[in-house]
């Protein structure tokens, strides 16, 4: 038996809301220090089997918490996140430590400056206990593409935590930190927080500054939260959402905090359920949990309306032309002179093989696998057929759900067709795409979708959680975030 | 659109790609490439005569900043990440000359 096992992850878990512990360490009835302490110890004694940290900050977060519980003692406030303790994938960039990306090209890089979200975070009080593992630059969907080691999943490490913020799933699901931070191109936060049963949000595009993310497909990437709750996630995302001068593709569109909120339950809500994620190719026990999630829904009041949204399967086409094709020319900039992994030359070598030999060397087989597959749909002769298609593909999608959203106000489906799989079990890389079917059609759209824990399956004896997923209209996070906290509630009794 | 790929669609796709790649990788990368294309191929069943191409989920317009003059980030920091450095220049290899690939 290769599992923590469920009741001691569950054991660590505070009863309290992360509101609550904060507003504990502002008031001085807790110590910002004592909590890390403790985190650290967890991650001391376990992370070693999990390995969802690249790196932890051991030193740098005492130091953080003591100034912390210094400013509480000085009468100061130190901001709304005070004290909550908060790892970062590592493809977000920080002074503090390495930035790797789970990259051999970056596995001695060292940013010189702080993402916004960072700056954000710092500024309300939240502390950083370390760099989280990933896919290889965010590409893949179980982290066992990181040239680090994989990571493993909490409740059976035999299994993947889902990916490609794996390490940030699986630190929050093992009680490593009160939250993290990941990104989403397509279900990057959603699948793997539904394989390690944490909540995981992505938020309209646009929300939240993608300053110091670094890019991959960047009309689809969007930074979010991984926590114990909903209204955990909440409070994270309230302190990062917002329009930055850095990153020109922010939303004007303001935000109210949604933290207080999400308790609040909507009386008229209109749950949409695609026939389409009704699928026979969900795992029994995936499908099992949607249905009983719907049961739940209706004894809440809300009502639930079959809709349709035939270009679900194209989805994967879509997400695979158009997100190789942004990545193949973001990583164009890995090219071994300015800063990542260059190869040593041999006699003769020019500057072509300077790029060529420093990129074969520094990137692993999938993200190689995905330049060359972008550089194709991109090329000459073949950027019609490919990249173009995608991006009318993309507007029908789009307009398909702008359609179901005068039908519905969410749309709920599983988050993931399969529950935590095997380690190697979806070997062919076709195989691990087509896992990407509920949650690439979000970014191509733009619109925001969560995934929270709607109940579990029974994998030989090992308890697996089941992830559910909604999706709102773009910039409906309120509505979202409350909607998901009340399935929230309903699938846990 | 879905035909196989050959070795020398392969060995072209990496040199645009700036990737080097040895002879014993090629058959694999075929073989994988062409599997994803063919499942990608489903696109081109879908019917978009007349649909407008949408590169980006927001209606974006130039957004212009403030032309204020700020300070950048220092060369000492930058060259920190360096892989080769001569002076305050990045070194890289010989471009002109004898045996130079420019």
């Amino acid at each position: 038996m290769n599992a923590i096992n469920a009741s001691s992850v569950a054991s660590i878990r505070s009863p309290k809301s992360l509101a609550e512990i904060c507003a504990d360490v502002r008031a001085g009835r807790s110590s910002a220090r004592v909590r890390v302490d403790a985190f650290l110890a967890e991650i001391a004694a376990r992370d070693g089997e999990i390995h969802a940290f690249n790196e932890v900050h051991a030193d740098a977060a005492r130091a953080a918490a003591d100034a912390i519980d210094a400013t509480v003692k000085a009468g100061r406030d130190p901001g709304t996140l005070a004290g909550a303790v908060i790892a970062i994938k590592d493809n977000i960039v920080m002074r503090e430590g390495h930035t790797t990306c789970s990259s051999k090209m970056l596995a001695n890089y060292r940013s010189p400056f702080d993402a916004t979200v960072i700056e954000r975070l710092r500024a309300a009080g939240a502390i950083f206990i370390g760099k989280t593992n990933l896919d290889e630059f965010a590409m893949g969907s179980s982290t066992e593409n990181s040239a680090f080691g994989a990571t493993r999943n909490p409740w059976d490490t035999s299994r993947v935590p889902g990916g490609s913020s794996g390490g940030s799933a699986a630190a929050v699901a093992a009680g490593f930190c009160d939250a993290s931070l990941g990104s989403d191109t397509g279900g990057s936060i959603r699948q793997p927080a539904a394989l390690c049963g944490c909540v995981g949000f992505k938020p309209t595009y646009g929300r939240v500054s993608r300053y110091g993310l670094v890019a991959f497909g960047s009309s689809l990437d969007q930074i979010g939260p991984f926590a114990h709750s909903v209204a955990d996630a909440a409070l994270v995302y309230d302190t990062i959402v917002g329009r930055d001068a850095l990153d020109s593709t922010t939303a004007d569109s303001p935000s109210t905090p949604l933290a207080a909120k999400v308790a609040e339950p909507l009386t008229k809500l209109r749950i949409g359920v695609p026939r389409e994620y009704r699928s026979d190719a969900n795992a029994p026990a995936v499908a099992a949990v949607l249905e009983k999630a719907i049961v739940a829904a209706k004894a809440l009041g809300a009502e639930i309306v079959d809709i349709d949204l035939p270009l679900t399967d194209i989805g994967i086409s879509t997400y695979y032309v158009i997100a190789p094709a942004e990545a193949s020319s973001n990583l164009a900039r890995y090219d071994g002179i300015r800063y990542g992994h260059r190869a040593s030359l041999a006699p003769g070598d020019d500057l072509e093989d300077l790029y060529s030999k420093s990129r074969a060397e520094g990137f692993g087989p999938e993200v190689q696998r995905r330049i060359m597959l972008g550089t194709y749909v991109l090329s000459s002769g073949y950027y019609d057929a490919y990249y173009k298609r995608a991006l009318q593909a993309r507007r029908l999608i789009k307009e398909e759900f702008d359609r179901a959203f005068t039908q519905c106000d969410v749309v709920l489906g599983p988050t993931s067709p399969v529950v935590a799989f095997p380690f190697g079990g979806k070997k062919d890389p076709l195989s691990m795409y087509l896992c990407d079917v509920y949650t690439v059609n979000t970014n191509i759209a733009g619109i925001p979708g969560i995934s929270f824990n709607g109940g579990y399956a029974d994998e030989l004896g090992t308890k697996l959680p089941v992830g559910l997923q909604l999706q709102a209209p773009a910039f409906a996070e309120e509505t979202l975030l409350r909607a998901a906290a009340m399935l929230e509630r309903a699938c846990a009794d | 659109m879905s035909e196989a790929l050959s070795d020398a669609d392969i060995r072209h796709v990496a040199k645009l790609s700036r990737l080097r790649v040895e002879d014993s990788q090629v058959s694999a990368m075929r073989t994988q490439l062409t599997s994803i294309l063919g499942h990608i191929s489903k696109l081109q069943a879908l019917p978009t005569e007349g649909v407008e191409p949408m590169a980006h989920p927001m209606r974006i317009v130039n957004r212009l900043g403030e032309d204020e003059p700020k300070p950048c980030m220092p060369v000492e920091e930058f060259l920190k990440n360096a892989p080769a450095v001569v002076d305050r220049f990045l070194a890289v290899p010989k471009v002109l000359g004898e045996g130079g690939g420019a």
